[in-house]
């Protein structure tokens, strides 16, 4: 008998003490990463709470547009630092390769931030924080997001998302 | 000529095996398309880590994220795919005694391979599908790339199926007694998850073939990402089943251990065969749209169930080694039977190096982050930095030590170059080791993957620091470069047997 040949007619023969205690321990380990899974939600607060819609591209365009401008209160190199009601509702929309504006916001309080994008699918990742999104277009993705630590993060983009891909970084400025 | 005639057999001098010569002929052929794209695929490695690694930034943007689209289609699916239908044939007629029932439908699965394989690796590199190995939608490429994929993935089914056809007639003309050996029956098992994972793949690009054509007007990403990672993810389960099945062979060939118990050992490949495909959800994690409680489901593999196929196999292998030693003589203590084992043999080198690789890095990072952690790993360098270690430290790796044992049976050649046979394992396994820990620990820091430079950034707003990453990414780099060298060694015994080998009888 040996992995390459045909096994002895009568294989399907019981596991001995060791293979039944390794299975055992295995199948306990399984099944404690699975409630796992669920526990870190419950007790963790790992699974940020995320709403999702659909949007077309153009009317999420305007939703973004209404929103800078009625909340700019700056330009940093040509990019609109929007300043939004404190628990407001938030737009940003990711483009090749740019974001549609610098965030400021406030510790504390809870956001509710609308991500889209106008073109391809785009990350948004929150550094050095290291919380990941991922960026659909005709998809708006709700995440509430309540800031806990002022200071300057960056949003880079971390999907691949043509040429130009790695000069996509952003900012979110939270306040105290 | 009748294939089923004797005539159309051999018996090899050395193992005793009856091979079916029409079967030998894909096989060896299979297998030099594959390592003729593992060659390509090693050489655009090189490159692409030289790049990551900021200080040394060899290539331009535009040619990085062309020859990292190359890198990855070539790698992951040409290579290992090749490889594996030729491991397919071997298992299913060598092994089984048997012929193998249509060999012409096995060189026309073979034909629309490479047609497809060399169709969008050149429309790739002509720079018609800078869009990764992904090719998320609404990135678009040439239609010949989709069409390559997909007349790849028809014949990759189409072999797929010859297998399968031949294994069944195998048995209904009595080719063997009893039931498939394990190595067959694991590579059954990678077999059936390659059906539903070409099907998927199918499914996916024929739509995104007709969308690129604009016979279709729209392709919806959300939808496109589902189906993809149907495709995508289970591709990467085919190598695990075969590289399990892999496993227990070079254990047999190098130290003639038998499986400890046939039962538990297809058990577990039972399990992946019912769960493994699920886990695909978790590349869908931080997506829009699914449901929380669906994720979290799907991504536990059924509740890890297909986890414990793979603790299983992590128990069977080394007990059916250790029993084996210890018959042998090496019975001293708890570990004289590992201390004498054949390490300079060049499988039992590859067995352990990958089966280490894949459970202690591979599996585990792939089981924390693509599930418990995903939040906090999504699309950083911690994704390369598992299925670095899972498909090229462990698939990979034992695809080669199974090589120097295939091609001189299957070409009749003495390998060439013994010594670097088994030295090649160690080295390739240090450069294997050092590039995915490099590529995970970068991730830890943020470090996102698939980026030409994470020092630019266009509008003023500077870059993350990613504290340390000149560290980590250096790690990454100098692990290329050794694990490209330790492929090259590879590739050199391998073509320079099949040339000019040593003939044996």
């Amino acid at each position: 008998m040996s992995s390459l040949a045909s096994p002895e007619k009568v294989w399907w023969k019981p596991l001995c003490r060791d293979e039944r205690l390794w299975v055992a321990v295995a199948l306990a380990w399984s099944l404690f990463m699975f409630f796992g899974m669920l526990g870190w939600g419950a007790i963790g607060n790992q699974h940020l709470p995320v709403e999702t819609y659909r949007v077309n591209i153009g009317e999420f365009r305007q939703l973004t547009n209404d929103f800078n401008q009625k909340y700019t209160v700056g330009t940093q190199n040509g990019v609109p630092v929007v300043r939004p009601p404190e628990g407001g509702d938030v737009y940003l929309l990711a483009s090749a390769w740019k974001w549609s504006s610098i965030l400021e916001l406030k510790e504390g309080v809870a956001y509710r931030i609308h991500l889209s994008s106008a073109d391809f699918q785009h990350g948004f990742s929150l550094q050095p924080t290291n919380l990941n999104f991922q960026i659909l277009p005709e998809y708006d993705y709700v995440v509430t997001l309540t800031p806990d630590k002022a200071g300057e993060y960056q949003v880079v983009c971390n999907e691949f998302c043509g040429p130009g891909h790695n000069l996509m970084v952003g900012k979110i400025i939270v306040t105290e | 000529m009748n294939i089923t005639q004797e005539s159309a057999f051999r018996t090899c001098s050395v193992t005793g095996l009856r091979v079916h010569l029409p079967a030998q002929k894909l096989i060896i052929t299979n297998a030099v398309a594959a390592v003729v794209f593992l060659l390509i695929g090693g050489i655009l490695a090189l490159l692409i880590a030289l790049t990551r690694w900021e200080v040394v930034q060899l290539l331009p943007a535009d040619l990085y994220y062309r020859f990292l689209s190359v890198h990855g289609t070539v790698m992951l699916v040409f290579w290992i795919v090749f490889f594996e239908v030729a491991g397919l044939y071997f298992g299913g007629t060598v092994l089984l005694n048997a012929r193998l029932l249509r060999p012409g439908l096995g060189w026309f699965a073979f034909v629309l391979m490479l047609a497809g394989a060399v169709m969008s690796t050149l429309v790739t590199f002509a720079g018609g599908a800078d869009i990764m190995f992904t090719a998320y939608v609404p990135l678009k490429a040439h239609p010949l790339f989709y069409l390559g994929v997909i007349l790849f993935a028809v014949g990759a089914l189409l072999a797929v199926g010859l297998f399968l056809a031949t294994v069944i007639v195998a048995k209904k003309e009595k080719r063997y007694t009893g039931s498939v050996p394990l190595v067959t029956y694991g590579l059954i098992a990678a077999a059936i998850i390659a059906v539903f994972t070409l099907v998927s793949g199918a499914i996916v690009f024929v739509p995104a073939f007709l969308w690129s054509l604009g016979i279709i007007s729209s392709f919806d990403p959300g939808a496109y990402r589902v189906l993809f990672w149907a495709f995508g993810h289970p591709a990467q389960q085919i190598n695990l089943s075969a590289m399990v099945a892999v496993w227990y062979a070079l254990a047999t060939l190098t130290t003639g251990a038998k499986p400890v118990n046939e039962k538990l050992s297809r058990f577990a490949f039972l399990l992946y065969i019912l769960f493994i495909n699920l886990g695909s959800v978790h590349h869908l994690m931080v997506d829009p749209a699914l449901s929380q409680a669906n994720r979290i489901f799907n991504t536990s593999y059924f509740f890890y169930l297909a986890v414990l196929g793979s603790l299983i196999h992590a128990y069977s292998i080394p007990a059916g080694v250790e029993v084996a030693q210890r018959a042998k003589g090496y019975a001293k203590g708890l570990f004289q039977w590992l201390v004498k084992a054949p390490w300079k043999e060049p499988g039992f080198a590859a067995l352990a190096v990958s089966f280490v690789i894949f459970g202690f890095i591979g599996g585990t990072s792939g089981v924390i982050q693509g599930m418990q952690v995903n939040m906090i790993a999504h699309n950083t360098l911690r994704i390369p930095g598992h299925f670095h270690a899972t498909v090229v430290g462990g698939t990979t790796l034992a695809f080669m030590g199974l090589a120097y044992y295939l091609i001189p049976l299957m070409t009749r050649r003495q390998l060439v170059g013994k010594a670097w046979a088994s030295a090649q394992p160690y080295i390739y396994g240090v450069g294997v080791t050092m590039l995915s820990l490099g590529m995970l620990w970068s991730g830890i820091l943020g470090v996102p993957r698939r980026t030409y430079d994470i020092a630019a950034s266009s509008a003023g707003v500077a870059a993350p620091a990613y504290a340390g990453s000149d560290v980590t990414l250096a790690i990454m780099g100098v692990g290329a470069v050794i694990a490209v060298i330790g492929g090259a060694i590879f590739v050199g015994i391998a073509v320079l047997t099949l040339l000019t080998g040593k003939k044996m009888k």
